[in-house]
């Protein structure tokens, strides 16, 4: 199964959990399967409309899935999804 | 021309002029360089030892924050000598100490639009080191607009992300991030808390790369993104792009000055300790008290994490974490008066948000959270 990697801002809703197998033939599929054992990290991640938020990126191979097909990237089982936020502490 | 070293200069750096990539040439690069670090907290305190250390000629430090013991289990820069002091003056006199042949120019006041373009000016490269998204959107943006390197690094908890944003090589913060996050969506430091080392490992880091594009050697991370987790003790990089609608660095920016920047992030440009849901919803620790004692019947809810009830509790208090809250908001009844409380203030002022969405109107923020309480009813208990 892929799997999707959690920061640590989002991994109190995902039960501390950083590493999250899901299903899914696509990252659009694949982020549902996690929202769907997650329901808590919908709000994160997407906007009103069903949008990925503009502060949270997606890579997979090392690319941004903008750079690739979007919520269309094909993804096989064995890989491996970042989820990358922005996180702002310096202090 | 670059300037010559003195001989105690040559002693000092000798482990540097041994290796072939820096040299005698390198370290009188470093010499001649300026570099202006934004904030002398957890990032700041080793990017500035570090480059106080390495001779950098002369280093700008902009920071508008006095000591504070909370801060020492990470700005190791800082001594509880200097508790109560200023940050940059405290700072300043570290580095002096490790290396007095250096210039360290202070900036005792907040970084903004206003006196941003004037602070940064004579420095060759800056260092992010600031502590909320206001800041970061105006050091990227002041450094696209003067075409200065921007060194950039950020924590959370236990994660860690280094880059080199310089659009006129490569993309910029913009082009990853063109919009922060929602106000409250991203907890801070001061309420999600930080492991003390890891700013040490993330800004050692950003020395490392601004050392490295002084000398103009190895493979800066222009382009790349570095995502430090120390919990997995795993270091992954992914590739950043230029962002060709990006409204700064793109080819037709609609950003062409320095702007409002905590407009634009719909938060302040400082890491608030204190949270407050506007003066409507907030109630104070005295009021709350004076209204417990007349008997009143209010239904206190801790919107803290589990672990941080071995540190203060309130008597009577029910526990829900705010991450659960949105699934447990049936366990409260509107019709009941709620008190919502965290450490100080922020979680509990989201808290209060979720609550009103979902019809609630009998709820009021605990202002300034627990440690309020702390401070101002129940002297008993701790501060953190």
């Amino acid at each position: 199964m892929p799997t999707l990697r959690i920061p640590s801002p989002l991994r109190p809703y995902t039960d501390g959990s950083g590493e999250v197998s899901v299903q899914g033939n696509t990252v659009g599929e694949a982020l549902d399967d996690l929202t769907s054992q997650y329901p808590a990290l919908r709000q994160h991640l997407f906007n009103g409309d069903g949008h990925v938020r503009p502060f949270v990126n997606l890579y997979l191979h090392e690319e941004n899935i903008k750079q690739l097909q979007g919520m269309d990237t094909p993804v096989a089982v064995d890989d491996r999804i970042l989820l990358i936020p922005s996180i702002a502490g310096g202090r | 021309m670059l300037p010559e070293l003195t001989r105690a200069e040559i002693l000092r750096y000798s482990r540097h002029l041994l290796i072939p990539e820096v040299g005698l040439e390198g370290q009188r690069k470093l010499k001649a360089a300026s570099v202006l670090v934004i904030g002398t907290g957890g990032l700041g305190s080793p990017v500035a030892l570090y480059l106080a250390a390495a001779g950098i000629g002369r280093i700008g430090l902009v920071d508008y924050d006095v000591v504070d013991s909370s801060n020492l289990q990470r700005q190791v820069i800082h001594g509880t000598a200097s508790i109560g002091t200023l940050k940059v003056e405290s700072a300043h006199d570290r580095m002096l100490d490790l290396n007095p042949d250096i210039q360290v120019e202070i900036y005792n006041e907040p970084f903004t639009s206003d006196n941003a373009m004037r602070i940064a000016e004579s420095y060759d490269l800056i260092v992010d080191g600031t502590d909320n998204f206001p800041t970061r959107y105006l050091t990227n943006d002041l450094c696209v607009l003067t075409g200065k390197p921007n060194v950039y690094g950020s924590i959370y908890r236990f994660d860690g992300q280094v880059s080199v944003f310089d659009a006129t090589r490569g993309p910029c913060y913009r082009c990853l991030f063109p919009e922060p996050p929602p106000p409250g969506l991203v907890p801070s430091c001061a309420e999600g808390g930080v492991l003390g080392v890891l700013p040490g490992t993330i800004g050692t880091l950003q020395a490392t790369e601004a050392l490295k594009l002084i000398l103009g050697i190895g493979q800066p991370l222009i382009g790349r993104l570095l995502l430090y987790n120390a919990l997995d003790m795993s270091f992954e990089f992914v590739k950043l792009r230029k962002n060709p609608n990006c409204k700064i660095c793109g080819p037709e920016p609609e950003v062409t000055e320095l702007i409002d920047y905590e407009a634009f992030c719909g938060v302040p440009g400082h890491d608030h300790e204190e949270g407050s849901a506007g003066v409507d919803w907030d109630i104070t620790a005295p009021e709350l008290a004076a209204r417990l004692q007349k008997g009143n019947h209010i239904r206190l809810v801790d919107v803290r994490e589990p672990h941080e009830l071995e540190i203060s509790q309130l008597e009577g208090a029910s526990l829900i974490p705010l991450g659960q809250m949105a699934a447990r908001l049936s366990e409260l009844d509107s019709a009941e008066e709620i008190v919502l409380f965290c450490k100080a203030g922020t979680r509990s002022a989201r808290a209060l948000e979720l609550l009103l969405s979902a019809g609630f109107r009998k709820v009021k923020n605990l202002k300034g959270g627990i440690n309020a309480w702390a401070r101002e009813v129940d002297p008993s208990l701790p501060v953190y």
